[in-house]
């Protein structure tokens, strides 16, 4: 057996019971790899359960900066008995097993191929700690010691880190104790157990990047959007959100004179709700949001229409699942977006945002708002469990502060007295926007009377069939102006020339760039676009047609996107190539790899002798 | 169907109110509702409160689900923003644009089916969240638009007009509004506008949660011998509670008259209402025996009508949500977005 050696290269797995106070002391590691100036891709993977459930923290150290899960595992971290047997078989072979040496080993079920690391944690914590809950959280700490000697992470670093969370005089005991339960694991690495293969080196390699999950950053780009209604009901995975936009109102939008908010949070008795009270505010001129996950969206199915027919700005962020019911809904999947893109009754068709991770979150939830305005329909933030719920590395957040918020086409009280022609159907500029006004702007005019269908340009009551298809077709014409103001795809031509290209969205793409630099060594040479909206541009469309094959990588089970993309843009079925991963467990990028070197050489995209090599 | 506008002329000697509108400026086009229909009175009553107290139109934002009942938004306050929404669910939609703008005077309206049945959920958690509109149900047992079938507050053995009879107990809204937590509920007859106007006048100036349950007889589904929602059996089972008047401007002296029958009560704006006592042991302001005089009368067989129930302690959902003075959607960039540096901050607490 020859023990693993890597440098700043591997992956380690923390093997939990889920409410033990692991998570903390799991992303204490994860900080100190990044103030190690080395980045990471952190991932929790954990049951539909509060307390006693199986869970596990996936952390891997990769100075290439890849984004996605490698697969495999090199240092499992076995801190549950229930979970032992799969936790042991996972470990590539040459691995390492953390574990809690207290009890000996029953003798007979350990693999030969792994390198043992006991640690007494449950017997140094009972030296140590004489109240039960103490013994459980700090063996946390004492493992995280362990780890920093066996991995030479700086035990500065770690101390600084824990200084920094429990600052101020009345944490202080709290600081003593994790620092004694913190130096105790790692003493006791450095005095009994050898070095091993798997190392940590100081790198520069972090920048200026931060390590926040996109449901905050989703929230925080609602507040930098200017939301002040939040209506919203609890479900697993997009709780967060909700949860994180009153944190940051909390602390951004309160009137430091009178202490009264600039903001209105309800927690509504339902999805259905949710969304009705986000079309009561957006029709009333504020800036207003819903957070939920697939089966709220189709709970919310016939505000949705009623808010494309009448017109009416409203951001719905869907933090996308396993769906139905419980069990996968704490797993990740991309399966919500042709439910979102044509929800509800009647032809609709709706505003897609697709971001790649917490950055983009931000950014596209705070556009999200500014195109809800100018557009005056629903438009989807389309988020996943694995962005939303997991801490990313990213590029910080970035603000312009000449920015000003784009309310679109309102008329205001002067235009209205000046006698500018009001009809809230009229397409006046020839983009299909027409103008709306806020209730109560004007004693005399611009006052109507909303409604889905049957009513005229000027908002007057009628079931003639030209007028209902006169309003249909400026529909059209407004989702085609959609087109000019989403964000662009994101296009990078392969290092050399290509035939063909590789298409995906969201959170697809934590993999991908390691993915394609695998398969560039392997001669298959592939254009990337990543989607970032629906309606596609003309880019996309482009893009498609400069190629002869397009594989469409994607996580649910019916190619959605791919749909899509054959139906609006009428490309023919057989040169979008689907690449489907829809287990419910983020992206590796072994498997994005394999599929698609499988299928080149299916669909010639490389001369098959280039495959061979 | 059409459009169909009133001419705009009117004689030059029609009254006007104190900011100088006609009750004309308070219509809206003619109703297309049946003729005799007890939610054309509805709205009658409607435009003469809101030209009696002088608010002006535009100030009103009228909101209904769907059904007959929600189609009358478009009969009154023409120069008032409607919206007609979502089956069973203006509730959420009205409590959104309250958020939005506290400034303007909300008005839902909704029927029997659109409340009690298919919006019951909705209807019950506006009520508990104190939302400050004037909640209208134009209770007629019966749907109209789909042609009479029963709804959920028909009662049980009530005939409908095929022949059938409810085997369902009903839903009274009333009840279930004083145990969620409304803090102005009152019945009226669409019949009996003398009481009406006074009680929807006093739930436009309550601060909070006023619901008002009209009975409003169908006359093309619910208004035939055997239904208990028809203009002859609530004229004959109507026991009035008590009568309201409405003064916009808080009396110097009240005269109470005979003393015991007439209660004075300060409204939030100032304004206050007399409630005329018709039932002796009659108090809105005691919960439990409003309980339990209401299941009296509904045990005898009577509709209760007049104000109810009322509280004037309680705060509204803006309190609740201890929002900012100025609406929601007046605030400036400068007071939504926290800028760059705040930016900087929230980025550096995450690396």
């Amino acid at each position: 057996m020859r023990p693993i050696e890597r440098v700043n290269d591997f992956v380690v797995k923390f093997a939990n019971v889920n409410g033990s106070g692991s998570a903390s002391a799991n992303g204490l590691f994860a900080r100190a790899v990044l103030r190690m100036g080395v980045p990471v891709a952190a991932r929790n993977i954990f049951p539909s359960n509060i307390q006693g459930m199986p869970t596990w923290y996936e952390v891997r150290i990769v100075e290439a900066g890849w984004r996605g899960r490698r697969g495999g595992v090199d240092l499992a971290v076995a801190m549950n008995p229930e979970t032992w047997n799969g936790d042991v078989a996972e470990l590539e072979p040459g691995g390492y097993l953390l574990y809690d040496s207290t009890r000996a080993l029953t003798a007979g079920r350990m693999r030969e191929d792994i390198v043992l690391l006991g640690v007494p944690l449950t017997g140094m914590c009972a030296e140590m700690y004489s109240d039960p809950r103490q013994r459980q959280l700090f063996k946390n700490i004492m493992y995280v010691g362990a780890l920093a000697a066996l991995l030479h992470i700086e035990p500065e670093v770690i101390e600084k880190l824990l200084a920094e969370q429990y600052a101020g005089e009345r944490k202080a005991p709290l600081l003593d104790a994790n620092r004694a339960a913190f130096r105790r694991g790692h003493d006791y690495v450095k005095a009994e157990l050898p070095a091993i293969g798997l190392r940590m080196e100081r790198r520069d390699r972090v920048g200026s990047r931060i390590f926040v999950d996109g449901n905050s950053a989703a929230a925080l780009g609602a507040v930098y959007g200017g939301a002040t209604v939040c209506a919203w009901y609890p479900i697993t995975p997009s709780t967060s959100v909700a949860e994180a936009f009153k944190r940051y109102c909390q602390k951004l939008r309160v009137d430091p004179a009178t202490g009264k908010n600039r903001f209105a949070i309800v927690q509504a008795e339902d999805e259905l709700a949710s969304i009705g009270m986000v079309v009561g505010a957006g029709w009333n001129g504020a800036r207003a949001f819903t957070a939920t996950s697939g089966p709220g969206i189709s709970l919310m199915q016939e505000f949705i229409g009623l808010a494309y027919f009448a017109e009416i700005p409203a951001v719905l962020i869907d933090v996308q699942r396993g769906s139905p019911s419980t069990g996968m809904p704490t797993k990740t999947q991309q399966a919500d977006v042709q439910s979102a893109a044509y929800a509800s009754h009647g032809d609709t068709k709706h505003v897609l945002l697709f971001p790649e991770d917490p950055t983009e979150a931000f950014a596209m939830g705070a556009q999200a708002f500014d195109l809800a305005d100018r557009l005056q329909t629903p438009v989807f933030l389309m988020l996943d469990l694995d962005i939303g719920m997991q801490d990313w590395l990213t590029e910080p957040f970035a603000w312009d502060d000449a920015r000003e918020l784009d309310r679109g086409k309102v008329m205001t009280a002067e235009e209205l007295e000046a006698g500018r022609d009001f009809g809230r159907y009229l397409d006046v500029d020839g983009d299909g926007v027409p103008y709306r006004t806020y209730p109560g702007t004007h004693a005399k005019r611009g006052a109507y009377f909303t409604r889905g269908t049957s009513k005229d340009r000027y908002a007057r009551y009628t079931e003639e069939g030209p007028a209902y298809v006169d309003n249909m077709q400026r529909l059209l014409r407004k989702f085609e102006t959609a087109k000019e103001l989403v964000p662009a795809p994101a296009i990078e031509k392969a290092a050399q020339p290509a035939k063909a290209g590789v298409l995906w969205y969201g959170s697809t793409g934590a993999p991908m760039a390691e993915a394609l630099a695998a398969l560039e060594r392997r001669g298959i040479h592939l254009d990337r676009c990543r989607v970032r909206a629906f309606p596609f541009t003309d880019a996309v469309a482009d893009f498609v047609a400069a190629h002869d094959r397009v594989f469409v990588v994607e996580q649910n089970r019916d190619a959605q996107l791919r749909g899509m993309l054959v139906n609006e843009l009428g490309i023919a079925p057989e040169k979008l190539v689907a690449v489907l991963h829809y287990d419910g467990t983020p992206l590796t990028s072994r498997f994005v790899e394999r599929e698609i070197a499988e299928k080149a050489a299916l669909f010639n995209v490389v001369p098959m002798k280039k495959v061979a090599n | 169907m059409t459009y169909l506008a009133k001419p705009k002329l009117h004689h030059p000697s029609l009254p006007r109110n104190a900011l100088g509108y006609t009750r004309r400026d308070y219509e809206g086009p003619v109703s297309t509702l049946c003729a005799g229909c007890g939610h054309d009175s509805i709205s009658a009553a409607i435009i003469q409160v809101f030209f009696e107290l002088a608010i002006p139109p535009h100030r009103v934002a009228k909101l209904s689900g769907i059904g007959c009942s929600s189609k009358t938004p478009t009969y009154f306050l023409g120069q008032s923003h409607g919206f007609n929404t979502v089956h069973g669910r203006m509730p959420s939609v009205l409590t959104g644009a309250n958020l939005a703008n506290r400034d303007l005077v909300y008005l839902g309206i909704s029927g029997d089916g659109d409340s009690a049945s298919i919006g019951l959920g909705q209807f019950a958690h506006l009520m508990r969240r104190g939302v400050n509109m004037t909640y209208i149900v134009e209770n007629n047992g019966v749907y109209g638009l789909t042609k009479g079938q029963f709804s959920a507050t028909a009662d049980r053995g009530s005939k409908s007009k095929a022949g059938y009879s409810n085997e369902d107990e009903p839903i009274d809204l009333v009840m279930l509004a004083l145990t969620l937590g409304a803090t102005f509920i009152a019945r009226g007859f669409s019949g009996d506008k003398a009481q009406l106007v006074p009680l929807i006048k006093a739930a436009v100036q309550h601060k909070g949660a006023a619901i008002i349950d009209v009975v409003s007889p169908c006359v093309a589904f619910n208004n035939h011998p055997g239904s208990t929602k028809s203009y002859d059996y609530v004229r004959a089972h109507n026991e009035t509670v008590n009568f309201l008047d409405y003064m916009p401007e808080r009396p110097a002296i009240v005269d109470e008259g005979a003393p015991g029958s007439v209660t004075t009560v300060t409204l939030h704006d100032g304004g206050a209402i007399r409630v005329r006592r018709v039932a002796a042991d009659y108090d809105p302001r005691r919960k439990v025996a409003v309980m339990s005089y209401l299941e009296a009368a509904r045990e005898a067989g009577e509709v209760a009508t007049g104000l109810l129930f009322l509280d004037e302690s309680v705060a509204d959902l803006h309190d609740a949500q201890n929002t900012v003075e100025r609406p929601l959607n007046a605030l400036a960039d400068a007071d939504l977005v926290p800028g760059s540096a705040a930016l900087a901050r929230l980025n550096a607490a995450l690396r």
